[in-house]
């Protein structure tokens, strides 16, 4: 009995030799990982509930820059013509192809609410710049159409459009 | 150039230390004996110079964490005391700011150097993998504490920067958070920072020690890239080399006073002179100058390829630019290892250079008209130089006749 199980490639010793290392991984991982954890965002950074901002002050062709979980946000009040003009972008044309109405809230398509970053390296595109009447990003030249979507450059995404909704006419409560 | 013992305890002290520690022993051997061959030119003195930039900085570092406040209402504020209040604090600062450029004018000599004259080749990969590290990780400690001022280009050099992280497929938001600690750059962001920033120059210190280990064990290559073959080919280190690296300390020194004295600012840029504003984007972001080179690679590619977005693309390419410089030992085959036997390679090597420099401009120039396009030339040859010039190049260059040794060439065929 004891000769077979020497001669055998696999015996008790190995089985106990390798159950204690996977205990022992496991546990360490168990104390590693609250020590990775501990960089995530923590409560008070998460806390940050919805906020609420009034666009009425807002006149046709302006736009405001509000603060969201410690992102800036875009609220364009946008004028008829840039309306018109990015629905009449055909979606051959985008990169990131989305229409305009699946951008805004049916009923109220003049206003744009659109997360601050540039979806490339996250700077703050300028307004009413570059080449399609949209957002220019000085950092590294990314070109945004009138419904924030990215048209040229290096950004590979649209100008991200937050969860938000109209609790009245003129009420947005974004998050 | 294997152990040489040439250590004989002079004392019954001595003798006592050298049975239970043998530091003595070992400081002898490898810092006063240690043959070195002699026809080493100033460009390996930028070695030495590193280890006291590193120095410097540490010393300063630690200095300048006694008056700092990493919190982002005080960060900025508390710059501005060291400044004006602190004793000689304006004079500290501007080392420390200052030595962080005068660091990467000797770290981007000292891979030249390896660069022309084949350091990286057998046996000595090591020892250049080493130094690549120790490259990556000045890049990420400089980039850290360059946050802790807290300015417009601290905030939006760390925005863009840790963007980087969100190109990385499906996790890459998760990551960004985990890095910053939140959606965006913040106190958390702040704090961790300088955390690490004071961390890595002591992990820096670690690999040196195995980077000049590694060093030990072939010994030197010199400006000919033949090996020592004889103990008349080489030098003690003390006291040929201490005092020839002690001299080229000296010299290095003048500019860097210059720069701290006359021009504390120059290196910076004025937008880091206004608080951190995460409502606006500064019109013109750059990263300090040394990290320009590897910033216009990640934003040359402004095009998708294939199923890789440009964002992710980018990133690719500026970790790409450093992977070329990790597997350079195994692309670049020739025998000989000096480029000053390789007619071909020289030529190829100083538009490298050239290049570099050219990558470093425009990375400061704005990302529109003919600098776009320049930017991708100059990314390509970046690439080139690596996966397509060393390979062929190793194939079909009949390098010149090497001298038959370091004497040789040092006196001439008369003498030897």
């Amino acid at each position: 009995m004891a000769t077979q199980a020497e001669h055998s490639s696999t015996n008790r010793r190995d089985f106990l030799y390798v159950a204690t290392g996977a205990v022992g991984a496991v546990g360490a991982a168990a104390v590693v990982w609250p020590l990775i954890n501990q960089l995530n965002p923590d409560a008070s950074t998460l806390a940050l509930a919805s906020i609420e901002f009034d666009v009425a002050a807002i006149p046709e062709g302006q736009s405001v820059t509000i603060t969201w979980r410690g992102l800036p946000v875009f609220v364009r009040h946008r004028t008829a013509a840039e309306i018109e003009e990015a629905r009449a972008v055909p979606l051959a044309d985008l990169k990131d192809p989305q229409t305009d109405e699946e951008r805004v809230k049916e009923g109220h398509e003049q206003w744009l609410v659109m997360i601050a970053n540039c979806t490339h390296l996250g700077c703050i595109p300028v307004g009413e710049a570059g080449e399609f009447d949209g957002w220019f990003c000085p950092c590294h030249g990314s070109h945004y159409d009138s419904a924030g979507r990215i048209r040229r450059g290096p950004a590979p995404a649209n100008l991200v459009v937050p969860p938000y909704e109209f609790v009245s006419d003129t009420l947005i409560q974004i998050g | 150039m294997s152990e040489h013992s040439t250590y004989t305890p002079g004392n019954s002290v001595e003798k006592w230390l050298d049975d239970r520690l043998p530091v003595v022993r070992f400081a002898k051997e490898h810092l006063m004996d240690f043959p070195t061959p002699k026809n080493l030119n100033y460009w390996w003195t930028f070695g030495a110079i590193l280890v006291m930039c590193l120095g410097i900085q540490i010393v300063t570092g630690i200095i300048l964490a006694m008056h700092y406040t990493p919190n982002i209402a005080m960060a900025f504020d508390s710059v501005e005391h060291i400044r004006r209040d602190v004793n000689g604090g304006r004079i500290i600062q501007a080392v420390h700011a200052v030595g962080a450029s005068m660091f990467f004018v000797a770290l981007y000599i000292h891979m030249f150097r390896g660069l022309y004259y084949g350091s990286y080749k057998a046996p000595r990969e090591i020892i250049w993998i080493l130094g690549v590290l120790i490259f990556i990780l000045t890049v990420a400690t400089a980039f850290m504490g360059y946050i802790l001022p807290w300015g417009q280009m601290s905030f939006w050099g760390a925005t863009v920067i840790s963007n980087i992280f969100s190109a990385i497929p499906v996790v890459g938001e998760n990551i960004k958070q985990l890095v910053l600690g939140g959606f965006a750059v913040g106190n958390p962001t702040l704090n961790r920072f300088f955390s690490l920033h004071y961390l890595l120059p002591f992990v820096i210190a670690a690999i040196v020690g195995l980077h000049i280990w590694a060093l030990h064990v072939p010994g030197n290559n010199n400006p000919i890239g033949v090996e020592v073959k004889e103990s008349r080919d080489t030098v003690a280190f003390h006291p040929y080399y201490t005092m020839k690296d002690l001299f080229a300390m000296v010299v290095f020194m003048i500019p860097f006073a210059w720069f701290v004295f006359f021009a504390p600012d120059i290196l910076g840029h004025p937008d880091n002179y206004i608080m951190a504003n995460s409502q606006v984007t500064p019109a013109h972001i750059v990263p300090e100058w040394y990290l320009l080179p590897f910033y216009t690679i990640l934003r040359a590619i402004d095009f998708n390829v294939l199923f890789i977005d440009s964002k992710l693309g980018g990133v690719i390419a500026m970790g790409g630019a450093l992977v070329m410089l990790l597997v350079l030992p195994w692309l670049d085959t020739s025998k000989v290892r000096s480029g000053s036997f390789r007619p071909m390679f020289k030529w190829f090597y100083w538009l490298f250079a050239i290049n570099f420099v050219a990558l470093t401009y425009l990375g400061a120039q704005p990302a529109e008209g003919i600098y776009t396009v320049l930017a991708k030339v100059c990314t390509a040859y970046y690439f080139i130089y690596f996966l397509v010039v060393l390979p062929v190049l190793s194939r079909i260059e009949t390098p010149k006749p090497l001298p038959t040794s370091i004497s040789e060439s040092v006196l001439g065929k008369a003498h030897a």
